[in-house]
């Protein structure tokens, strides 16, 4: 299953947040967007995502999504959007509620989200017991109990501490290691996007247009040898080169807002 | 030569010198104050105090009985008043009207206040509804009420019932509207439907704004019974408050006003109970 994003225009109120992006995420593919604050980024998954109309252009899927997805298109927050009065486990579970399915069936999948993400010991626990990075891991579980075709991923690790980050990086590169799921995956931040992406996605300042998009070359599982870092690094200062005066403009813009 | 834009950063080089032999002092804690809690008996030994100081007052003969009863007065005026039956009488007519005003207005209040915070046209009908509506003292509209639907409980129980339905309607539609609206997103991107949406993160989120709401209007329905029963009711707590004031029985009027302050706590207590069982995970 392809998603498209055809020609997306967004404007809220008398601000052009997006100006005609286009571009498509192939069948297990990881696409991370990239650019300065307020370029739209967010929009543009919520759109993709269908939960926000856009002004111009559209979000497409084309081909069908495998059969056993139960969502195709699954969202995870960059602030977890966790049910506080749900344990663990009643929040995995959330999404299937609806779900027509054996009590069995129902949980296996659960039991297999939280194995996937170790959780299983915590799934009596609530929310508020937890830290930020294993709150974010229930939103992995939750998101991987609906069998995802694309997995939508709003600046999943912004709100963590850098050795969590480092952590729950690790888990997105083995769980999208063998190409079953495909992401769009909404990033500020560079070391991310070389780190997971096949494909970086440049959106200029606001309104956020296409600036450029950028292939690694390079597998994931190439990715984490040591010999690998110095041409990371590159792609990395590559990005930010691109990236840097519009960021330093953007920047000035929201203080003087 | 510094640069002007960091020149203040300069200091001279004495002020950051520091003696090796001097002994070295402890910092000044200055995070004192600003963390009251409430003391675990402190406040029961207030009130017994309180009491005891009142009825000493009464004993040295500082205080006329008559304006102001000893509490042992009141205290055997409550006995005499358990012990006739007539307690449980006026007990069992308030606490009557208040459950069947009360259940009738926060359903009311519950419905009305969840269409607003769920429905575009309720909530630009509703809203100005509520805003002209909910300032008018209710016990004002008894006698309109009593007209309406008679001299019978009927009036009594629907101005309970209004008190209670416009404050009920209120909290319910300002906790609707403080759930967490990245919650609300989350379900919709799960396809989750509009009715297990409402039930399973709109309700619950809703609910610490509700149970607030329980505590003002359990209020607003023990002012507006006595308020009620004070104007047309021969049993009930205000009713018997009112005869007990036109007989200059203080001791009894009293009486009633520790019940009423019981059945205060009572149900204050009610709602930590329920807070406790539906909010444990807050």
């Amino acid at each position: 299953m392809h998603l498209i994003a055809d020609h997306i225009s967004h404007r809220f109120g008398a601000l052009d947040v997006l100006d005609d992006v286009s571009f498509q995420v192939a069948s297990g593919e990881v696409v991370a967007i990239v650019g300065p604050s307020g370029c739209g980024k967010s929009t543009l998954l919520s759109i993709l995502g269908g939960l926000l109309r856009p002004t111009q252009g559209a979000a497409k899927l084309r081909g069908a999504p495998p059969a056993d997805s139960l969502n195709p298109l699954t969202f995870v927050f960059q602030d977890f959007a966790l049910l506080p009065w749900c344990s663990v486990e009643e929040n995995v579970a959330f999404p299937l509620e609806h779900v027509a399915m054996s009590q069995g069936e129902r949980r296996a999948i659960i039991d297999d989200a939280l194995r996937r993400t170790g959780l299983v010991d915590f799934r009596g626990a609530w929310p508020k017991q937890l830290s930020g990075g294993m709150r974010q891991r229930v939103g992995i579980a939750r998101a991987l109990a609906v069998r995802p075709a694309i997995l939508l991923m709003d600046e999943p690790l912004s709100a963590l501490d850098s050795q969590t980050r480092e952590l729950l990086m690790e888990d997105f590169v083995r769980l999208l290691a063998d190409g079953a799921m495909g992401a769009v995956y909404v990033t500020h931040n560079l070391e991310e996007a070389v780190r997971l992406a096949d494909r970086i996605v440049v959106l200029s300042r606001r309104p956020g247009r296409v600036r450029e998009t950028v292939t690694i070359p390079m597998t994931r599982g190439e990715r984490g040898a040591v010999d690998a870092r110095g041409k990371l690094f590159s792609l990395q200062n590559d990005l930010w080169s691109l990236i840097r005066e519009e960021a330093i403009d953007a920047e000035r813009e929201v203080l003087h807002a | 030569m510094p640069s002007a834009r960091f020149f203040m950063l300069e200091r001279p080089a004495q002020d950051t010198r520091s003696d090796a032999s001097e002994a070295p002092r402890p910092v000044a804690f200055r995070g004192e104050g600003f963390t009251p809690r409430a003391g675990r008996h402190s406040g029961w030994i207030a009130l017994a105090a309180v009491i005891a100081l009142w009825q000493l007052a009464d004993s040295a003969g500082w205080i006329n009985p008559l304006f102001l009863p000893p509490p042992s007065a009141i205290a055997m005026a409550m006995w005499k008043l358990a012990t006739s039956g007539a307690l449980w009488q006026h007990v069992y007519w308030s606490v009557m009207r208040i459950g069947s005003g009360w259940i009738i207005g926060t359903i009311a209040g519950i419905i009305v206040g969840f269409a607003i915070g769920l429905s575009t046209l309720a909530r630009s009908v509703g809203i100005t509804f509520i805003s002209a509506l909910f300032p008018i003292p209710k016990i004002a509209l008894l006698p309109l009420l009593i007209l309406w639907l008679g001299i019978g409980e009927e009036p009594k129980i629907a101005t309970i019932a209004l008190g209670v339905f416009f404050s009920t309607a209120i909290s319910v539609y300002s906790g609707v509207d403080a759930v967490p609206r990245n919650l609300i997103r989350m379900a919709q991107s799960f396809n989750v439907p509009f009715h297990a949406i409402v039930r399973r993160v709109i309700w619950p989120g809703a609910l610490p704004s509700i149970l607030a709401g329980f505590r003002i209007t359990a209020s607003v329905a023990l002012l507006l019974v006595v308020s009620a029963e004070m104007i047309g009711a021969q049993w009930g707590i205000g009713a018997f408050v009112l005869q007990a004031g036109n007989l200059m029985q203080t001791d009894q009027l009293l009486a009633g006003v520790v019940i009423l302050s019981l059945f205060g706590l009572a149900v204050g207590k009610l709602i930590n109970m329920l807070e406790a069982r539906l909010l444990h995970w807050r």
